[in-house]
This record gives C-alpha cells, sequence and structure tokens, in this order.
C-alpha cells in the first residue's frame, strides 16, 4: 500500500487523547496533484487526521514526510512555509481585514517583522489577488470587510486564500458545509480546477459533493482507514455500510 | 468610509447642509484637537483663563493619554490585554526622577534629599552605583526608553512564545506591576521605598518653579501625545498594523499561513512599554513626584477603562477616553467626590453595554447616519 512516490506520507501514526485513541493509521499517503477525499462517521478521526499533517497536534508514535522532508516535529508555522494550506471547518478569515487585505496576507513574501513594515504588493501580486476574486466571485467585495460576508463567500474567501498563499499542498475541511447548490457547485468546480497543480485533501459529509468531486475516496472509522477507492466502490464495501449504518447514517 | 480629502470650509458653507459641515468637522477633528491642545490651551493660559494649576493637570493627563495610546496598540489592535502599562510609566518615571533627584538638593556625602531622609544609617552613607550614572541626562533618557522596552522585550517574548493568551496574560501582567510594586516599596532597594523620588528642583538647568518651565513642559507633553498618535496611527495603516488585526481575529489562522505572531505581539508590546516609559518620565517633572503608587494594579486596570469608553482600535480613541475621563474626575472629585467610583463604573457599564465601540465608535456611526439622511 506504502507508494514512497506520494507526496504526503503518514506512517504508522497514532494519536492519543487522554488515553483515547483518535487515530491509528499505518500509511496514509497522497499522490503528488491528486485530489482526495476523506469520509467517515463523526469523531472518526478526520480533522485529527487533517491536524497531523499541518503540525496542529503531534502524534504520539510515527513518522510524517511531506515533499521528501520529515516534518513530524516541525512547528505548524513552518510546515505551513513548506506550502501546507489549510482551510477550517468553520470557515475563519480575519473578521477585521477587507477582503482584499484578507488575500494580502496570505501573500507568501514577507511574513517576517521587517518585511511587515516596509513591504508592499507588487502590482503582479495585485492583479493575482484580484483575478482569483473574480474567480471566487468576490472582485466587486474586494474593499468590503470580511465580517459582512455570507458563510459561503467566507469560504471561499478562505479557500482563495489558500490559492494565493501559494501553498502546493491544501487540506481542505468540510468546504461545503452550509453552502446552497449553486455555491456547493461552484466550490466542488473550484477543487476539481486546483487538483492537478496542487494536491488538495478535501473532508467532507455531503455524498452529493463527494460525488461530483470525482475522485479517490478515504473511509476513517474510529480512527482508522476502513476503505479506499472509488466512491461506488468504497459505497458497496459492506464494511463502510455497516459504520455508517451503525450511527443511523446513510452514505 | 471614503474619506472626502477636498472638503475646505467655503465648500462646506456653500452647500450649508447640516451633513456637509458635520462630515467637514468628523474629518478635522483630530487636527482641530492636536492644535487645540498644542496651541490652544498654552494660549488660554497666557489670557488667564485657566490657571497654572490647569496646565499642570492638563499636561499630566496628555502624559497618561500617551500610555492609553499604546494599550489601544497592544489590545486595540493585537487584541492582548495588558494589565501593566502603568509599571512600564512608573519604570520610566522614576528613570526621570532619579536625574531630577540627582540635580536636586543634596544631603551628606552628595545623596539625593529623597534618598537620604530614607536611609537607616545616614551618616556613613554613600551613594548606592547605579544612582552615580543617573546624573548624566543622556544616560537617563536612554534608561527611559531602554528599562522599559528591554523588560517588555524579554517578558512578551517569553510569555508569547509559551502561547500565554488572553485572560491568562492578563493575570500575570497584573502579578508582574504587583510584584515590582512591592518591590520598590522596599527601602533596601535604594529607591525610596513608598515615598518615591521627590524634592525635584531643575529640569536641563530649567528651573521646574518657573511658569516658563511649567508652559514648556506642557507644550512638550501636548506635542508628544499628538505625535505618538499620528506616529502610531501611520504605523496601524501598514501591513504590520494589518497583521496585528488579523492576530486579534484569528491567530491560528495567521500561524496556519506561516506567520509566526510572537514576533508580531512583542513587538507591539515593546513599542507600548516605550511610549509608556516617555510618558511617564515627561509626568515626573510636571507632579514633582513619582512613588510605587503609580504602578498599583488599579492605576493599569484605569488604562484599560480610558480605552474601553474612548473606542478600542481607533488611537484616537484612546486619547478621547483617557482625558475626557480623568478631566470628568478632576472635576466630580471637587463636586462629588464620593460619588466618583460608582460614576466610573457606571459610565464603563454603560459604555460596554449600549457603545462596543466606545465614544469615538458612537461618533462615527453618528456621522454615517447624517451622511445617508443627506
Amino acid at each position: 500500500m506504502s507508494d514512497r512516490s506520494d507526496i504526503v506520507q503518514v506512517t504508522d501514526v497514532v494519536v492519543e487523547f487522554d488515553g483515547f485513541r483518535a487515530l491509528d493509521v499505518p500509511y496514509f499517503g497522497i499522490d503528488r496533484g491528486e485530489l482526495r477525499v476523506l469520509i467517515g462517521p463523526n469523531g472518526a478521526g478526520k480533522t485529527t487526521l487533517c491536524d497531523v499533517i499541518s503540525g496542529k497536534t503531534r502524534p504520539k508514535s510515527g513518522r510524517i514526510v511531506i515533499d521528501d522532508r520529515e516534518v513530524t516535529d516541525w512547528p505548524e508555522t513552518a510546515i505551513a512555509r513548506l506550502g501546507v494550506g489549510r482551510k477550517f471547518q468553520t470557515p475563519s478569515v480575519f473578521d477585521g481585514l477587507s477582503v482584499y487585505e484578507n488575500m494580502e496576507l496570505a501573500l507568501p513574501a514577507q511574513r517576517g517583522l521587517r518585511g511587515a513594515l516596509a513591504g508592499r504588493a507588487s502590482w503582479r501580486d495585485e492583479r493575482r489577488i484580484l483575478a482569483l476574486l473574480e474567480r471566487v466571485h468576490l472582485r466587486a467585495l474586494a474593499r468590503t470587510p470580511a465580517r459582512m460576508l455570507s458563510h459561503g463567500q467566507r469560504q471561499w474567501l478562505e479557500i482563495a486564500m489558500l490559492m494565493v498563499s501559494g501553498a502546493r499542498i491544501l487540506l481542505v475541511d468540510e468546504p461545503a458545509a452550509g453552502l446552497t447548490d449553486d455555491e456547493t457547485r461552484l466550490t466542488a468546480e473550484l477543487l476539481r480546477d486546483l487538483a492537478g497543480a496542487h494536491t488538495v485533501l478535501v473532508i467532507e459529509h455531503d455524498m452529493e459533493f463527494v460525488r461530483r468531486l470525482q475522485s479517490r475516496v478515504t473511509v476513517l472509522n474510529a480512527g482508522k482507514i476502513l476503505a479506499e477507492g472509488s466512491l461506488e466502490a468504497v459505497q458497496a464495501d459492506p464494511r463502510v455500510r455497516e459504520a455508517y449504518l451503525g450511527r443511523g447514517k446513510h452514505g | 468610509m471614503p474619506r472626502p480629502r477636498d472638503l475646505v470650509l467655503a465648500e462646506v458653507l456653500r452647500q450649508r447642509s447640516w451633513a456637509a459641515g458635520l462630515r467637514w468637522f468628523d474629518y478635522h477633528a483630530p487636527a482641530l484637537g492636536a492644535l487645540l491642545l498644542v496651541f490652544g490651551v498654552p494660549g488660554l493660559f497666557a489670557l488667564g483663563l485657566l490657571d497654572q494649576s490647569d496646565l499642570a493637570r492638563l499636561g499630566r493627563y496628555c502624559c497618561l493619554a500617551m500610555v492609553a495610546i499604546g494599550l489601544d496598540l497592544v489590545w486595540g489592535y493585537a487584541g492582548v490585554l495588558s494589565l501593566c502599562q502603568m509599571m512600564f510609566f512608573t519604570l520610566g518615571g522614576y528613570a526621570c526622577g532619579m536625574y531630577l533627584a540627582m540635580h536636586g538638593p543634596l544631603d551628606g556625602d552628595g545623596i539625593p534629599r529623597a534618598l537620604f531622609v530614607v536611609s537607616s544609617d545616614p551618616e556613613g552613607m554613600q551613594l548606592p552605583w547605579f544612582w552615580k550614572p543617573f546624573a548624566d541626562p543622556w544616560f537617563a533618557a536612554a534608561a527611559v526608553v531602554l528599562i522599559p522596552g528591554l523588560l517588555a522585550l524579554v517578558f512578551g517574548w517569553l510569555a508569547f512564545r509559551s502561547r500565554i493568551r488572553g485572560v491568562y496574560f492578563a493575570i500575570i501582567t497584573q502579578a508582574a506591576t504587583v510584584a515590582l510594586w512591592l518591590l520598590f516599596c522596599r527601602n533596601d532597594l535604594q529607591l525610596c521605598g513608598t515615598n518615591g523620588l521627590t524634592n525635584f528642583t531643575r529640569l536641563l538647568g530649567f528651573d521646574l518653579t518657573a511658569t516658563a518651565t511649567k508652559v514648556g513642559l506642557y507644550i512638550v507633553s501636548a506635542a508628544t501625545l499628538v505625535l505618538t498618535a499620528w506616529a502610531v496611527l501611520r504605523l496601524t495603516a501598514t501591513r504590520f498594523g494589518r497583521l496585528l488585526l488579523a492576530v486579534r481575529d484569528n491567530e491560528a489562522r495567521l500561524r496556519f499561513l506561516g506567520y509566526d505572531p510572537v514576533a508580531y505581539k512583542t513587538a507591539a508590546f515593546v513599542i507600548a512599554a516605550v511610549i509608556a516609559g516617555i510618558a511617564g518620565a515627561l509626568y515626573t517633572p510636571q507632579t514633582g513626584i513619582i512613588t510605587p503608587a503609580n504602578m498599583t494594579a488599579i492605576e493599569s486596570i484605569l488604562v484599560v477603562v480610558w480605552v474601553a469608553v474612548g473606542g478600542r482600535g481607533t488611537v484616537t480613541g484612546a486619547v478621547v477616553g483617557a482625558l475626557a475621563i480623568n478631566l470628568l474626575y478632576a472635576w466630580l472629585t471637587t463636586e462629588v467626590p464620593r460619588l466618583w467610583p460608582f460614576i466610573l463604573g457606571a459610565l464603563f457599564i454603560l459604555v460596554v453595554l449600549f457603545a462596543p465601540g466606545g465614544l469615538v465608535g458612537a461618533w462615527r456611526a453618528f456621522v454615517r447616519r447624517g451622511e445617508r439622511t443627506a
């Protein structure tokens, strides 16, 4: 199962919270440029797996390798600078700043204190920001404070921030939660477009949305990987059906 | 909100609209306030409409308003509640006070009077080694900036690196100011104990009792306040300022974008401490005394009240809040002294409940409404 060409490699990782085994993964890998979806019942360890990859949570044992570099005990800031971007479950943007200023802070350059005092975005950056905002239908709202945005617009702003940040590996936690049908369609389109140039890992509950992504699916249950393959294949898997049915939830 | 740069008074008068006048006043209010403080108040004093005690009081309030600006930077912008700003203020005040004491009346073997009178053994007393360099004005000036700045650098960096946040950070800053207060109250520290530093006569050769010196000190304080407010406003308009807001709104998000918030928070904390230190140094020659009472826990909490009432995250709100509450305090404590704590408490609660943006926030909402109805 282990494939050493994978850009993200999670090997023998165990995460425990007060003795509760939240994650126990012999191997989980994502291929370069792949779009992968992570599904599973609540509490299956999906977000924990993202936390481990992005450095938010330290595993009790095991190794995390990103782009051939072992990052198991790197701080999250360093992992982010390596090119791992993250969209949180609840949209998290900077409410006090405008849409444009949010994007500007996400630019990869000038993260030091000196750049903060002197640095200004170049016209090339500015054009990139505006083009990306166009893409997520936020161009007209560039000067609006982020706190005025709707839930769906905040989700998109956060995805657009990942796109401008130069991150090569995107961990996207529940991008379709609370979106209208039209918004869901656009989000799926965005993520499909991002794959290829980026490696994308999406956590999602909404099966309609997952179907739209047309990608490989990994099923987690109780911290363990239950199945991996196409959506149709994993849905046909009796163990997957049981995991969902056992909690009274249809896939 | 668009800022009407070309909004001149002539245009306002031509339009003769209430909303245009309001907008003109809103746009120019900070400059008008600055002119009033730096030139208006000395003018009123020259005309005899303000007396010397009014001038001294306003000069002190200008210094306190500077402390509020510093707190606004760390609390209003970066979202870090600090309860030790008056500790930095008092350290700056002591650095200046030691210089002043060394140039005041000396007793025994060249010992400043304030230190001599609290000594347990005045006869064989020597001047403590750390007092000597403070006779030099350049050394004292450097100490005013460096002592608060370095303390904030070490304290802030350690606390922020350990990810101490919110109420926990507020509590340890309060503990720090209480600890330093207890230390400064001790006579064996040889900083004059609870009596503090006093008996000042000359500052850089000027007689502190002379009217001209008093007016000069006031103008310097008011001008420094205006300069500080301007500089901090400029700073908040940079990328650094936006990063401070980002720290306040969502520190985790910032970290996952590859930023290390520790550097930004520490920088803001150091800037605020240095501003407070300079304010303390300007305050001391105007009051003629600096004591450990200036850094009791309550003093720093009052700064928080000024900023909250004036309006967080606006800089001008910090100045308005500090000046308004202190003027109200000066007026009410002569009229109804016993009611002051209740009035201050009620004011704080009313602002928190009904005007979370403070006085400046309420004013801006009022101006916006005026623009809409126009």
